[in-house]
């Protein structure tokens, strides 16, 4: 039953909007040709260096060209769009972070209440979670606590890490700053980070993807673009 | 269920459609300038913002990897190459000419009794492995200051005897703030070793804050010019023109 009257709310502003957008293309390029540049050596170690003949744990078969940028074998062109890319990711990052530390947003949206943080209410969010019960009406407003765990993640753990292991693989980043490569234990530990907190990353998108289409894609697709939420007391997907 | 299966067929779909798209992209010329032009502005962001003479980190003798990968040309197999090594690199040298007040021709010999640097550094690959191993080497400051580098001089090209493919020898570049780094030898021994042909016998560049092609195996000559656009495609190196690689390898 449609009410007659479905209350819109502002929900989203324009740096959140603005950033989540920029965001989601600069991962999706960083992904696709990272898996290109993965593909020129498909092998990870731990430690300071690592080729052939050293220890692996892990080896893999390049990945297909339906996941990789270009769909071609290219490093040169991977290296291109992912170089090209990731300045512009970690910097958009950075601004959205100054951005929600004045303006609220993360203390007010995403660091994580009370009364969210006790076990039978995470138990409740996971049950609620797991039977693909999404909240509704103005419930949906707040983010619950595993929205909130997955963004916190995302924004917090997943980007930075992505960014500083990034930067550790660069030989001239690591003259200038020899703390980058030496906190994740060396310059193959790093990439093997690297590639763990991609896949990890990718994860948490996959989750927010499959959140988006159960509980309405089109509302909270029309929402994250105008800004403008609206409410709806009918079933959610 | 079958309205999620769709939605995510829709968005797979969407994902490839979208690396098409991305693909398409960049067969634009525009597009290609702008996807290769980070490289300037990572150049500028290491050599303005960061310690543009910072040394790379130096590792102790028990970090090194027990086989060091060679890559690349493993063998030059040229004629000329070869009758060079048969005789020891007797008959090799290096010269020194280009923008220089004294164009210079050294022997080995020559070189292994200059003064050396020796520094057990990591080797990275713009593939994404990494050795360690200990260098010894000659200086290339020094060896320009001999020369009388002109004030003229912007970049230093590096000739190998190697061929990447028939009719195009490798060879590469490098500006002057890395030509004048401490770090940067042209260096003979690997390991405590004489270079291995593999490893670039006798003598390769070592800069130590770039990637492991802009390490040139087996110099014959190094040239001071003033720009490249003359030198081969005009990209500053073998990859550079042959395949695109960015010309600053420090990222």
């Amino acid at each position: 039953m449609a009410s007659t009257h479905t209350p819109i709310v502002y929900r989203h502003r324009l740096p959140t909007r603005l950033w989540h957008w920029t965001n989601a293309l600069c991962l999706y390029v960083l992904f696709t040709s990272g898996l290109g540049i993965f593909n020129a050596h498909p092998m990870l170690y731990w430690g300071q260096y690592g080729a052939n003949f050293d220890h692996h744990w892990l080896a893999l078969d390049r990945f297909p060209g339906w996941l990789t940028l270009p769909s071609h074998y290219s490093l040169a062109m991977s290296r291109h769009w992912h170089l090209f890319t990731a300045p512009i990711f970690a910097f958009s990052l950075l601004a959205y972070m100054l951005m929600s530390v004045f303006n609220g947003h993360f203390r007010k949206d995403i660091a994580f209440r009370r009364e969210e943080l006790s076990p039978s209410h995470i138990w409740q969010d996971i049950k609620e979670h797991a039977r693909l019960r999404f909240p509704k009406g103005e419930a949906a407003l707040r983010y619950n606590f595993l929205q909130k765990s997955v963004y916190a993640k995302l924004i917090f753990l997943f980007l930075p890490v992505l960014i500083f292991t990034g930067l550790a693989m660069s030989p001239g980043m690591d003259a200038a700053w020899p703390w980058l490569s030496q906190i994740w234990g060396g310059r193959q530990s790093a990439r093997s980070v690297h590639f763990i907190a991609a896949w990890g990353m990718a994860l948490l998108v996959a989750a927010h993807l499959a959140a988006v289409i159960l509980a309405g894609p089109i509302r909270h697709i029309r929402a994250m673009i105008t800004g403008w939420y609206k409410i709806s007391e009918e079933t959610g997907a | 269920m079958s309205i999620i299966l769709t939605r995510r067929a829709a968005i797979i779909g969407g994902g490839a459609a979208l690396l098409a798209g991305c693909d398409r992209l960049a067969e634009h010329k525009s597009v290609r300038d702008a996807l290769f032009s980070a490289e300037n502005f990572h150049q500028w962001a290491q050599r303005s913002l960061m310690d543009r003479n910072a040394l790379a980190r130096e590792y102790r003798p028990d970090q090194i990897s027990p086989i060091f990968r060679a890559n690349g040309t493993r063998n030059p197999n040229t004629e000329e190459y070869k009758a060079l090594w048969r005789d020891g690199f007797a008959h090799w040298r290096l010269r020194i000419d280009g923008l220089v007040a004294r164009p210079l021709s050294l022997s080995l010999a020559q070189l292994l009794a200059m003064p050396h640097r020796e520094q057990i550094t990591r080797h990275d690959c713009v593939e994404g492995w990494s050795a360690i191993g200990k260098w010894r080497g000659v200086p290339l400051g020094p060896l320009l200051k001999n020369a009388g580098l002109s004030t003229n001089a912007r970049y230093l090209v590096l000739h190998c005897a190697d061929f990447g493919r028939p009719g195009r020898p490798y060879y590469e570049s490098i500006d002057l703030v890395d030509a004048w780094h401490p770090q940067t030898i042209l260096a003979f021994a690997l390991n405590d070793a004489p270079l291995s042909v593999a490893n670039g016998a006798p003598l390769r560049l070592r800069v130590e804050r770039q990637l492991g092609y802009k390490h040139a195996k087996y110099l014959m000559r190094i040239e001071a010019v003033r720009n490249m656009s003359h030198i081969y495609d005009g990209k500053g190196g073998y990859w550079e023109d042959y395949a695109g690689y960015d010309w600053y390898a420090g990222i």
